[in-house]
């Protein structure tokens, strides 16, 4: 295990020795303390390892994630995990805005609240949060799946393509073409699986679920004269 | 006067001014259709241009260049600002983002083709990297767009460079479309979305607002690609003053300003002709923000919108920017809107040289068209040569000026080797009215 001190160092020292994992992985776990908020933490990774960052970490921490498992023993800022391809990353406190923004895969856990546009243009990802969302969360969010275990803001899923959304508690308001739709078995199975992977106890049948309503996926656009 | 208008004339007919033909005829088509002309290209209204500056050669005040033997330098290095690894092109015309999905396979490798030839960049678009073109361009610019399609650290890595989109000059404050009946199998899955919906791209970004947000966003790219490449901003021309030194402050490498005659593959009308500014005009107001910042030429600003010969591609370097980017004259050079396709131009209602429905993926040149049988009719290789070829020109006819002008490199001309014709063209770009020395807004 590897111990990085960012205030000894910088993020750039950090990032490039997780980066050189990519090359050759002569280390599986980092440590990392006292990030104070700093930006862009363990962005960019391309490697099967573990970071633990103890403190708060600021916008885009994990940005763009491939392999490695990321865990934030605090809060983080926007853009949390943003564009993340595959593994994991936690968030043990909250996190703020456009938390798993175009994520194509792997799996995000906010173990707290998260912000507005939690899971925005969302492209294949599955987004876990333990508390609220904020307004326009999955605003065109594309694929994958958003699983709220408290309530979400207004405006959730506003122009929604293919993402489907789980929320327990209640929904301030619906964006425009999504819909709430019938929890059939399949879903239940499919949210079952990914609470047990977040690690949180919930009843999926105390779930509703909500998708696009798909009227907005054409325009009529035969207007050549 | 056209002939028609002479018969018109001869018959005591006259036109309107205002409700001409054109206007009229869009009068009736919102009326039948109920929605608004959705159309490709850029904007065809005639707004102060390149053509109203002229360049004033050497005579007894100024010393020319032999024309055709001594040097004059087109080399241009883009990025020097923070990249480990700045872009150097042989010729200061770049190639512009245009996306796969938007053209075929086949065009987005001519295009790669040509500019290899040539020695200089092409550019992704809002639809990700095809191995085809990432195969074929030496020297490729990333785009980093609001919709995020395709958009993985893989491919971030094997760039040249990266473009952060922020508008373009087509319709700057808009964001992308491609509607369903381009969305084939392959289009589909590199966008994550299914196949035939219509993909209404973003307009702004996911996860950053503003400008201070913005420069963590260019810091996290950085820092994913170990600050190797450089990194643009591009912008649609609107508040271009402030645009650049926002940009600048943010940490772009490399500013890249689309005037309004930038061309689109889709969007609505009355954006393309309605919103933005010329060309022209924005050139000295980012020139200005650089100078300003004490960043002119140490962050390079390439400049597109309407740029069709050498003599644009001089008046641009000559205006303060370091290269320009070209989008439709490259279409047209690989064969867009080519008079050998006249006939199959009017069977789908339009006429070779005003094809512009882009979206509907039925172009008979094969270029912006999914359709597999249209798409063949453009022969990569043939397309590439074609294409270098135009870029040889555009590089020799910007040379033969500058030469003229006394100047061994592209970059040393200058706006005082400029004038203007117009009133309106002196008082964007800032240069006299030719005959005096009367800058508008600036002399008296």
């Amino acid at each position: 295990m590897k111990t990085i001190d960012i205030a000894a160092g910088s993020v750039r020292e950090l990032n490039q020795a997780l980066h050189d994992q990519a090359e050759h992985c002569s280390e599986r776990e980092f440590v990392v303390t006292n990030p104070k908020g700093a930006h862009n933490i363990a962005c960019g990774l391309d490697a099967s390892v573990a970071v633990d960052i103890h403190g708060h970490a600021g916008y885009f921490c994990a940005g763009m994630n491939k392999s490695a498992s990321v865990t934030v023993h605090g809060n983080a800022g926007p853009g949390l995990a943003e564009n993340m391809m595959s593994g994991s990353v936690r968030v043990k406190g909250d996190a703020s805005a456009a938390a798993g923004a175009t994520a194509h895969g792997g799996l995000l856990v906010i173990d707290g609240n998260a912000g507005s546009r939690c899971g925005i243009s969302l492209k294949g990802a599955d987004i876990v949060v333990g508390g609220n969302v904020g307004h326009m969360s999955c605003f065109m969010a594309q694929a994958g799946t958003l699983v709220v275990c408290g309530d979400a803001g207004e405006a959730l899923g506003d122009s929604l393509y293919e993402t489907r959304i789980y929320v327990k508690g209640s929904v301030k308001s619906l964006g425009a073409d999504c819909v709430e739709k019938e929890m059939r078995e399949e879903h239940l199975t499919e949210l079952t699986e990914l609470l047990n992977r977040a690690g949180f106890d919930d009843n999926p049948a105390d779930f509703k679920r909500y998708g696009s309503a798909r009227e907005l996926y054409n325009f009529k656009i035969d207007n050549a004269y | 006067m056209s002939e028609e208008q002479d018969l018109n004339v001869q018959d005591g007919l006259r036109e309107s001014a205002t409700f001409d033909r054109v206007t009229m005829n869009e009068i009736r088509r919102a009326a039948e259709t109920g929605i608004y002309d959705i159309r490709g290209f850029g904007a065809k209204r005639k707004v102060p241009h390149f053509d109203d500056l002229l360049f004033l050669g050497a005579s007894m005040s100024r010393y020319p260049l032999e024309g055709y033997r001594e040097a004059c330098n087109t080399q241009v290095t883009l990025g020097t600002r923070f990249a480990k690894k700045p872009v150097v092109i042989d010729t200061p015309v770049t190639i512009a983002g245009m996306s796969f999905g938007a053209l075929s396979a086949n065009a987005k490798e001519a295009l790669g083709r040509g500019a290899s030839a040539a020695g200089t960049s092409t550019t992704t678009g809002d639809g990700g990297m095809t191995p085809e073109e990432r195969g074929q361009s030496s020297k490729l610019v990333y785009q980093y767009l609001p919709s995020r399609y395709g958009m993985n650290p893989d491919d971030l890595r094997k760039a040249d460079a990266i473009e952060v989109v922020l508008g373009q000059g087509a319709k700057p404050g808009g964001g992308g479309m491609l509607l369903g009946q381009k969305i084939t199998d392959r289009v589909a899955e590199m966008r994550t979305l299914p196949k035939g919906v219509d993909q209404r791209s973003a307009c702004r970004h996911p996860d950053w607002t503003g400008p201070d947000d913005l420069a963590i966003k260019i810091q996290e790219l950085r820092e994913i690609t170990d600050w190797r490449v450089p990194i643009y901003i591009k912008v649609g021309a609107t508040r271009t003053y402030y645009d650049t030194k926002l940009a600048v402050k943010a940490g772009a490498d490399v500013i890249v300003v689309d005037g309004m005659q930038g061309g689109t593959a889709a969007t609505q009308e009355v954006f393309i002709e309605h919103v933005g500014v010329p060309t022209l005009a924005a050139i000295p107001q980012a020139v200005q923000a650089l100078q300003e910042m004490g960043m002119h030429r140490e962050v390079q600003l390439i400049v597109s919108g309407g740029i069709r010969n050498g003599a644009d591609v001089a008046k641009c370097m000559a205006l303060g920017a370091d290269a320009v980017a070209i989008g439709t004259a490259a279409l047209v050079a690989l064969g867009c809107n080519h008079p050998k396709w006249d006939n199959d131009f009017k069977k789908i209602g339009s006429a070779a040289g005003f094809y512009d429905d882009y979206h509907e993926g039925k172009d008979p040149a094969g270029i912006s068209t999914q359709d597999p049988e249209l798409a063949q009719r453009l022969d990569p290789v043939e397309g590439g040569r074609r294409l270098a070829n135009y870029l040889r020109v555009l590089t020799l006819e910007a040379q033969t000026l500058a030469r003229a002008c006394g100047k061994n490199d592209l970059r040393n001309l200058e706006p005082e080797d400029l004038v203007a014709l117009t009133v309106e063209s002196a008082a964007m770009a800032r240069v006299p009215l030719a005959g005096t020395n009367w800058v508008p807004g600036q002399s008296f």
